[in-house]
C-alpha cells in the first residue's frame, strides 16, 4: 500500500497578464507564473510530511491543490487513491473530502466573528447533515480548552485559543490528513510550543497525517518525518530531518540552515547569503538557485537537474554526491 | 563625555482607560552604551514595542510617559515638546521598523526620502545630500545606487526595501538606533543579510542599538546584552550569554526551553502553562506566580520584585542558581 497521499508531476501556473487593453495598447506579452512545477512527493499514513522554502517558493500553493482549494494546472494529487480532480463518481469524492481539513496561519482570519464557537467547531459535520449535539464541547476539551467556552465568540479567546478553536473545527469530521499551512507562524514562543505540542498528540491519539507547510526551519526540525524543500517552486531536496540538518546536500538547503539564527550563535558573523530569489515570471534558465549557488558550473546554467537519490535523500543538484 | 547613550530610569507608561489606569510599561531601566547592542524580547504584550515608542516619543494618546526619565546623551528627553522632540528623531535617534513598506512614503523616491532627512537634520548643500545619499544607499549594499535614486518604494524587493529604511535610520549619523522587529517581515536568508548589516553599521560607527525582537535566535547572534520582558517589567537583564545559556528568571528558562531550537531531539517541546495576564487583570505579587513552577508564598503576596531589590540580574525571589558556576 503506497502512502495517503500522492503527488505527481504536480505543476501550478497563474496568469498574471495586465488587461488584455493594457497589453494591446502596450503591446506587452502574456505574463505567466509558475508557482508549482512538476513537484511530486508521498506522504504514508500517520506521518507528518513538511514542505519548507522562503517567500515565493509555492509552498501554500501546493497545500491548496492537495486540499481541493486550486485546480492544478498539471499533474495530479491523489489521496487515498482518489485523484479530486478527475474522480467523477459523488460518493468517492465525498468520502476524500471529509477526509482532508486545512488549519490556516491567521487564527483571526480563519474564524468567522459573528458565528459562536459551537458553530464553527460543527460546520464540518452539520454541512454533511452528521450528528452534532455535544461534538463541539468534547472537542474543546480535547484541544485543552473548556465545555464552556463553546457559547462564546472568537474575539474572546487570544491567539493561541483561537488556534486551538481551529484545530478542533479541523478534527470535527474526523479526517485522516490536515493541511497546517504556516499553524504557528502568528503565534508567541510559548504559546507555539503549546500549540505544537497539542498537534503532535493529536497525531498519536488520532492517527493523522499532516501536510506542515512552514518557513521556520525549527518547528519543521520538531515536527516532521520527512522534509521538502522548494526554491522557486520546485522541490530541491527531500530527506530526514536528522538528514537536512546534519548533512544537507542542495546548496540552497545548506545556504538556508547557514542563515537561520542559531540559540549558540553568539557574536557569530555569518557569512550572509548572496542575493534574493529571483523572479519567478522570468526564471534564470537551468537550475533555478544557479546565480546564487556557490558552487555553481557552466553545466547549472542550461541543464535543469531532476531529483535524484543521494545517499538516502532526493535532491536536484548536479553536483551533489 | 560618558559612554552611555541612553539611559532609561524607572520608566512608567500608563494608558488611563474607564475602568482602570493600566501600565503597559512598568519602572523600567536600563542603559545603552556606545556601540552596544541591546536586545529587548518578549511575548506580544510584554510591553517591548511600548517602551521603544516611549524612547522616541511617539507614544499614541492617551498612553503618556507618568514616571521615570529618559536620558539621552546626558540631556533628560521625556517631557520635551515635540517640535523639540521632532528634532531628536532622525537626528541623535534613527528608527528602522517592522514593515519597510508602511515606513517608507510610496509617493517619494528613495533618493529624496534621503536628502530631505540629512537637510532637516545636518548642515549641508543640496548637492552634498545628494552624493551622501547615493553614498549612504552604496553602504547598505544597494546595486547600482546612482541609478536607483529615483525609485519608487514598490520598485525594491523586501529586503532592499529594509535596507533603504536602515540607510535612512543612519542617514543623519543618530548616536541611537531603535530597530522594532526590524527583520519579521523579511525571509530567512534576507534576515540574515540584514542583521548582518546592521551589526556591520553599528560597529563601524559606535551607534548604540535597542533591539526589539521576539526571536530568541537573532537576539543570540546580534546582541550583547538582553532584557527580557513580561507584563509590562523586566524579568531578567544580562549579557546574552549569560541570560541565554544559564538563565535566572523562571520565565526566561521557559521561554528559551520552549523555542524547538532549544529541545532539539526531545519529542515534546518544553511548554509554559496557561498565558501572559491581561494588564487590566494582573495577578498579585509577581506577575508570572500563576505559571511559575517554583512560585512559593511570598511571590503570591509580596510586591513584585524587580531587578534592584533582587540581584540585579532576575527580577525573581527565587532566581534559578546555575551550580557551581559563579
Amino acid at each position: 500500500m503506497s502512502g495517503l497521499v500522492r503527488v505527481e508531476g504536480l505543476t501550478r501556473i497563474f496568469d498574471v497578464s495586465k488587461p488584455w487593453l493594457n497589453r494591446l495598447i502596450e503591446r506587452l506579452p502574456k505574463a505567466m507564473l509558475t508557482a508549482v512545477s512538476d513537484v511530486s512527493f508521498e506522504i504514508p499514513e500517520r506521518k507528518v510530511y513538511a514542505l519548507v522554502g522562503e517567500s515565493g517558493s509555492g509552498k501554500s500553493t501546493i497545500g491548496k491543490m492537495v486540499v481541493g482549494l486550486l485546480r492544478p494546472s498539471g499533474g495530479e494529487v491523489e489521496i487515498g487513491g482518489v485523484n479530486l480532480a478527475v474522480e467523477t463518481d459523488p460518493d468517492r469524492i465525498e468520502q476524500v473530502r471529509s477526509d482532508i481539513q486545512m488549519i490556516f496561519q491567521d487564527p483571526f482570519a480563519s474564524l468567522n466573528p459573528r458565528w459562536k464557537v459551537r458553530d464553527i467547531i460543527a460546520e464540518p459535520v452539520a454541512a454533511r447533515g452528521g450528528e452534532t449535539k455535544g461534538l463541539a464541547e468534547k472537542l474543546l476539551e480535547q484541544v485543552g480548552l473548556s465545555a464552556e467556552d463553546a457559547g462564546k465568540f472568537p474575539h474572546e479567546f487570544s491567539g493561541g485559543q483561537r488556534q486551538r478553536i481551529c484545530i478542533a473545527r479541523a478534527l470535527a469530521s474526523e479526517p485522516r490528513l490536515i493541511v497546517c499551512d504556516e499553524p504557528t507562524s502568528a503565534l508567541d514562543v510559548s504559546v507555539q510550543a503549546q500549540v505544537l505540542n497539542l498537534m503532535s498528540d493529536l497525531k498519536d491519539e488520532f492517527g493523522l497525517t499532516y501536510l506542515f507547510i512552514s518557513h521556520d526551519l525549527t518547528v519543521v526540525q520538531h515536527m516532521a518525518d520527512t522534509i521538502g524543500v522548494l526554491y522557486l517552486g520546485r522541490l530541491v531536496e527531500e530527506a530526514s530531518p536528522e538528514d537536512l540538518f546534519e548533512n544537507p546536500k542542495h546548496p540552497y538547503s545548506q545556504m538556508l540552515l547557514a542563515a537561520a539564527p542559531k540559540m549558540d550563535g553568539f557574536g557569530r558573523e555569518v557569512d550572509p547569503p548572496k542575493g534574493e530569489i529571483p523572479d519567478p515570471i522570468n526564471p534564470p534558465s537551468g537550475c533555478a538557485f544557479h546565480p546564487r549557488c556557490p558552487i555553481a558550473v557552466d553545466r547549472c546554467k542550461r541543464e535543469r537537474p531532476d531529483l535524484r537519490t543521494v545517499r538516502g535523500a532526493r535532491v536536484a543538484c548536479h553536483l551533489a554526491e | 563625555m560618558t559612554d552611555t547613550v541612553l539611559s532609561v530610569r524607572d520608566l512608567v507608561v500608563e494608558i488611563p482607560t474607564r475602568h482602570a489606569v493600566l501600565r503597559p510599561v512598568d519602572k523600567v531601566s536600563y542603559d545603552i552604551k556606545r556601540g552596544e547592542i541591546l536586545g529587548v524580547v518578549g511575548e506580544s504584550g510584554a510591553g517591548k514595542s511600548m517602551t521603544g515608542n516611549a524612547v522616541i516619543g511617539l507614544l499614541d494618546r492617551p498612553a503618556r510617559i507618568t514616571g521615570g526619565e529618559i536620558h539621552l546623551n546626558g540631556k533628560q528627553i521625556d517631557g520635551l515638546t515635540m517640535s523639540e522632540m521632532r528634532r531628536i528623531r532622525g537626528k541623535e535617534i534613527g528608527m528602522v521598523f517592522q514593515d519597510p513598506l508602511t515606513s517608507l512614503n510610496p509617493l517619494i523616491p528613495i533618493g529624496d526620502q534621503l536628502t530631505e532627512t540629512m537637510l532637516e537634520h545636518l548642515d549641508i548643500s543640496r548637492s552634498e545630500a545628494e552624493d551622501r545619499a547615493v553614498a549612504a544607499l552604496e553602504e547598505v549594499g544597494i546595486p547600482a545606487a546612482r541609478e536607483r535614486i529615483g525609485s519608487y518604494p514598490h520598485e525594491f524587493s523586501g529586503g532592499m526595501r529594509q535596507r533603504v529604511v536602515i540607510a535612512l535610520a543612519l542617514s543623519a549619523e543618530p548616536s541611537l538606533v531603535i530597530a522594532d522587529e526590524p527583520t519579521t517581515a523579511l525571509d530567512v536568508s534576507v534576515q540574515a543579510q540584514i542583521i548582518a548589516l546592521l551589526k556591520r553599521l553599528c560597529r563601524e560607527r559606535g551607534t548604540a542599538v535597542m533591539l526589539v525582537t521576539h526571536d530568541m535566535g537573532v537576539i543570540a547572534e546580534a546582541a550583547d546584552r538582553v532584557a527580557v520582558m513580561y507584563a509590562g517589567r523586566l524579568a531578567e537583564l544580562g549579557p546574552v550569554r549569560d541570560v541565554i545559556t544559564s538563565p535566572r528568571h523562571p520565565y526566561t528558562d521557559g521561554l528559551m526551553g520552549s523555542t524547538p531550537l532549544a529541545s532539539k531531539g526531545q519529542a515534546r517541546l518544553r511548554q509554559i502553562p496557561g498565558s501572559m495576564p491581561r494588564l487590566g487583570n494582573l495577578p498579585t505579587g509577581c506577575a508570572f506566580n500563576p505559571r511559575c513552577p517554583k512560585a512559593q508564598d511570598q511571590c503570591r503576596i509580596d510586591p513584585s520584585p524587580s531587578l534592584a531589590t533582587c540581584d540585579g540580574r532576575a527580577a525573581c525571589w527565587y532566581p534559578i542558581l546555575a551550580e557551581a558556576t559563579a
